[in-house]
Order: C-alpha cells, then sequence, then structure tokens
C-alpha cells in the first residue's frame, strides 16, 4: 500500500523540465531510496512532495487524499517532514530551541499562553540523544561543525513523533563514518516503527544497505522503481551509471 | 537645583516613552526579522486618537488610552495583512509606504487632526480625581507602563510564540515545513507592537499637551530603528538600554555649545555615524545577540 502516489507530476524552471510527467509511489513503511545523477529531479521531487515547490501539473495522493495544491504549512498536517539538500536550521537559535520550536503548539493563541509540556522537553531531549547532540543544546545552530548541523537536521524531523512519512535529502554527505553510522540507525528505527522514508541519496552501498525499493530518475523523468537488484540490474540504469 | 531636579524627570520621561517604542519595535524587527519602518505612524495614531478623545469627547486618559490601543490594532491588523505576505526588502518598503500614507493622513485630515496646526491643550492624565500634573508623578506612570510592556514583552518572547517567532526570523519557509502558519504569527506580533506603540503616543500627547505630525515622520522611524540596533536587536535589555543611550546623546549635544539649528543637523548626522559603525563592527548592537 502506497503512502504517497504522484500522477503526471511536470514542473518546469525557465523552460527546463525538472521534472516531465512522473508517476510513482512511495511504499508505506518502508524505505524509499531516489537516485540519479545530478540535476535528474530528485529534490525538485521532494520539494514538490513537501510543498516547497508547487508543481506545474499533476496531481499527489497523500494516504489517500488528492490534494492538488499543497503548501508548506499543511505537508505538517499530511503527515510529512524533511530535511534539505542544504542545511537549514534556524541558526541565531540554540540547539535546544531548534528542536523545541518543531515539537511545540502550532496554533498563536495556544503557542502564546499555554505552558510548554513535559512531553515536549521529554521529545527534545530523546531526539538530540539519539543523535549524540544534547550536550550541545545550549550552543547557537551556527557554532556546530557542518556535520553536527546535519545531525541536528536529522533530530529535528526525528523530534516529528506524529510524522509518518520522513523525506531525507542527501542526509550522509558531508558526515564522517561515525555520523553516518548514527543516520543509517535513525533510519532503521524509523523502518521498525513502521514510518515511511525517502531517501536521496548517491552511495550506492548506502542504498543497497537501506532501501526495499529504489527509485531511478533522469532528465525529470521516471527511470525505473524496484528493489535495487532488480533497479540495479536493469541496463538503462547501468548506462546512467557505467556508461555516461 | 530645582531645575536640575526637573531637567532630568523630564529626560526620564522621554527615555521611558522611546523605551515603550524600542520594545514594540523589537518585537517586530529583533525578534521576527520584519524591518517595519512604520512604527512612529503607530505611534502617532495612539498620539492622535488619545488627544482626540480627551480634547473632543472629553475622555479620560486611561479610557482614551485603551480606545486609542484599540484602534492602532485594528489599524495595524489590516495593514499587516497586507505586509505579512512580504518579507525583506519587500516588507521594509511596504512599511515605509503605509507609514508615509499615515503621516499624510495626520497631515491632511485637517478637519480633525488639524493639519501642521497640530492639536494643543491635550490634558494630563487623571485617575479617581488624582492628576498626573506633576511631572514627577507623571514620571511614575510612564515607569509603571514602560514596566508592564516590559513584562508583556517578557511574557511574549519566552513563550513557544516567541520561538516560532525567531525561528521566521531565521528561516520561514522552512519554519513552513513544520506546520506553522506564519502569516498568522507575523501578523499578531506586527498587532503588538502597534497597540505597545500606541501606549507611547498616547502618554506623549499628554505628556506634552501638543502633538502635530512632525512628531510621527519615517525620520522618527528609523529613529527608532537605530535604537533597538543599538540597544540589541532581540534583546529586551538592549531595547531600553538603546533609548537610554539615544536620547542622553542628543541630549548632550545640545550642550556642547551649539546653535538648536546646528543641533538637530548634528543629530541626523550622528544617527548615520552611528548606524553605519554599528553594521560594521557590532551588527548585534550594544547588548544584543542577534544579527539583522
Amino acid at each position: 500500500m502506497s503512502t504517497i502516489k504522484t500522477e503526471n507530476i511536470t514542473k518546469q524552471f525557465e523552460g527546463v523540465h525538472a521534472l516531465d510527467g512522473v508517476s510513482l509511489e512511495i511504499p508505506r513503511g518502508r524505505v524509499t531510496g531516489i537516485v540519479g545523477p545530478n540535476g535528474s529531479g530528485k529534490t525538485t521531487l521532494v520539494n514538490v512532495l513537501s510543498g516547497i515547490v508547487r508543481q506545474d501539473a499533476g496531481v499527489l495522493h497523500i494516504g489517500g487524499k488528492e490534494v492538488s495544491i499543497l503548501k508548506p504549512q499543511q505537508v505538517n498536517a499530511h503527515g510529512i517532514t524533511r530535511t534539505f539538500q542544504e542545511v537549514r536550521l534556524f541558526e541565531q537559535m540554540t540547539v535546544l530551541d531548534n528542536i523545541l520550536v518543531v515539537v511545540t503548539e502550532r496554533a498563536v493563541a495556544a503557542s502564546l499562553f499555554r505552558r510548554r509540556q513535559e512531553r515536549c522537553d521529554r521529545e527534545a531531549r530523546q531526539a538530540l540523544e539519539t543523535v549524540g547532540l544534547w550536550e550541545k543544546r545550549s550552543s547557537p545552530a551556527a557554532a556546530l561543525s557542518y556535520g553536527q548541523r546535519k545531525l541536528l537536521e536529522i533530530a529535528r524531523v526525528l523530534a516529528m513523533r506524529e510524522a509518518e512519512v520522513y523525506l531525507f535529502d542527501e542526509p550522509f554527505a558531508g558526515l564522517f563514518p561515525a555520523m553516518v553510522d548514527v543516520v543509517v540507525k535513525v533510519m532503521q528505527g524509523l523502518k521498525q516503527e513502521g514510518k515511511s522514508v525517502v531517501l536521496i541519496e548517491h552511495s550506492m552501498d548506502l542504498i543497497r544497505q537501506l532501501c526495499d525499493t529504489v527509485i531511478v530518475m533522469d532528465e525529470g523523468k521516471l527511470l525505473a522503481q524496484g528493489t535495487p537488484e532488480t533497479v540495479f540490474a536493469k541496463p538503462e540504469v547501468i548506462a546512467i551509471y557505467v556508461g555516461k | 537645583m530645582q531645575e536640575l531636579i526637573y531637567y532630568f524627570t523630564h529626560l526620564a520621561i522621554i527615555i521611558g516613552i522611546y523605551a515603550i517604542l524600542a520594545l514594540g519595535l523589537n518585537l517586530v524587527v529583533g525578534y521576527t526579522g520584519l524591518l517595519s519602518v512604520m512604527h512612529a505612524a503607530f505611534y502617532g495614531v495612539g498620539a492622535y486618537a488619545t488627544a482626540l478623545l480627551m480634547t473632543q469627547l472629553g475622555f479620560n486618559f486611561f479610557i482614551a488610552t485603551g480606545l486609542s490601543v484599540v484602534i492602532a490594532i485594528v489599524l495595524s491588523f489590516a495593514i499587516g495583512l497586507v505586509l505579512s505576505r512580504f518579507d525583506g526588502d519587500y516588507y521594509a518598503l511596504g512599511s515605509l509606504g503605509f507609514g508615509v500614507i499615515l503621516y499624510s493622513v495626520f497631515l491632511s485630515w485637517r478637519g480633525v487632526t488639524r493639519g501642521a496646526l497640530g492639536i494643543p491643550q491635550i490634558p494630563k492624565p487623571e485617575l479617581f480625581g488624582f492628576e498626573f500634573s506633576q511631572i514627577t508623578v507623571f514620571l511614575l506612570l510612564v515607569v509603571v507602563l514602560a514596566a508592564g510592556v516590559y513584562l508583556c514583552s517578557r511574557f511574549v518572547t519566552r513563550s513557544s510564540f516567541g520561538r516560532v517567532l525567531m525561528a521566521i526570523r531565521e528561516d520561514e519557509r522552512a519554519i513552513q515545513v513544520f506546520g506553522y502558519n506564519t502569516l498568522y504569527f507575523k501578523l499578531t506580533v506586527f498587532v503588538i507592537g502597534a497597540g505597545i506603540a500606541a501606549i507611547a503616543g498616547a502618554l506623549f500627547a499628554s505628556y506634552i499637551t501638543y502633538i502635530n505630525p512632525s512628531s510621527f515622520t519615517a525620520m522618527e522611524s528609523i529613529y527608532l530603528l537605530s535604537i533597538i540596533i543599538l540597544g540589541g536587536l532581540a534583546s529586551l535589555r538592549g531595547s531600553v538600554l538603546g533609548a537610554v543611550f539615544l536620547v542622553v546623546l542628543f541630549e548632550g549635544l545640545r550642550h556642547i555649545g551649539l546653535s538648536s539649528d546646528m543641533a538637530a543637523h548634528m543629530r541626523e548626522a550622528l544617527y548615520g555615524v552611528i548606524l553605519v559603525a554599528l553594521m560594521l563592527y557590532r551588527p548585534q548592537g550594544l547588548v544584543g545577540k542577534y544579527k539583522l
């Protein structure tokens, strides 16, 4: 059963097709890898799925509901959360506040007048401990190293306990091996909890290690979808990675 | 000696009024990152509304102040609905435009505001027969209201709401993805800032007993911005410190033997020098932690 389904999603940037009639399904409770050369439309696809970019044409189905226009602030209500290719933290806020801000009240009045619940502190601490950043909780996010910043962004989505779909855009890029292990464990943990994970990644080893399903994109089109073994055996996929 | 006490009390009242203005503006600019260049316009709305309610309709100062805050809130809500759709430079330009419009209303709606002639003979506050006509008693009123505004601002900034404001300042699109409709938050803080400015306007009108549009220009908004940038963005203490520093500094210029005309020009030049120096060497202000 799919948690997200796209039908003929098209997106152009100044006449260039970033996405060209993409129809695919993200299976529920699985880890789905999105691979493809640079400029193949991977990030644009994730941006469309998270409302950051609005498609020119095509329809999304999220949790069985048709969604023609998805605004960024509606993504959370659909149970979707994400990280960004270029890390986007709240730089001048502390590490702890970067997490607390995503676990507290969404409505204006409640956020102003309701006291912060213990649950928020517990969830924030748990997320930071998982990625090993609890000790850094009082530091400004801007003071962290690149790898730590990536981990903080991952902790931020990890704190979103109500989310069902986790979109990770190149989460392993620039990480030390020990940090890679942390992120691998995070993703395996999410899968064990029955969450759907979508992962853009260039390392085929990590894709093989983590993913149940792989989506291959090229020049804005869906080239192949299936298990890693079947997809990576296809001649057109081999042509992209070996032939080019 | 008596004159000296009077003079310093007067200075303290002016500092208090500017501190209130700076506290409200810092919520909008420092905490939320919305570069509003129209704060003096809401200051003017508060001053004019209070002055008119007191002189034309005979309202008590405190009721007039409450109503002027309501008027500023309603007006800022309407303006904020438009401005909240912008960010960055467009927000600054849009707010500047609305500030100029309101200034033009103060100047041109002569039937109500008396235009450039202004509104004279604004009464002093009175509460249960007690008149705040003595300058030291008026200072007490300013201190109480400034303390109230400070505590309210602290409540706002320390709440989850305040944390969302800062996240909007840092990356509005990113916080939207986590389920926040940032338009509501931007609108709410803008309205709170305008309401606070109206309180300062009411105090100013009743203290000086005369207002005209020249106190509520775009230049005054820039002066208020320089107070919070100097004191410290996203710092309530910085707002107060900036008000103390700039009011005392510019007042000091009057005592170095310059003609009043020259002192006025020097004051404007000094704004510029201070702002450029701060941007170069300490963009977070005297006690602030954040940069624009």
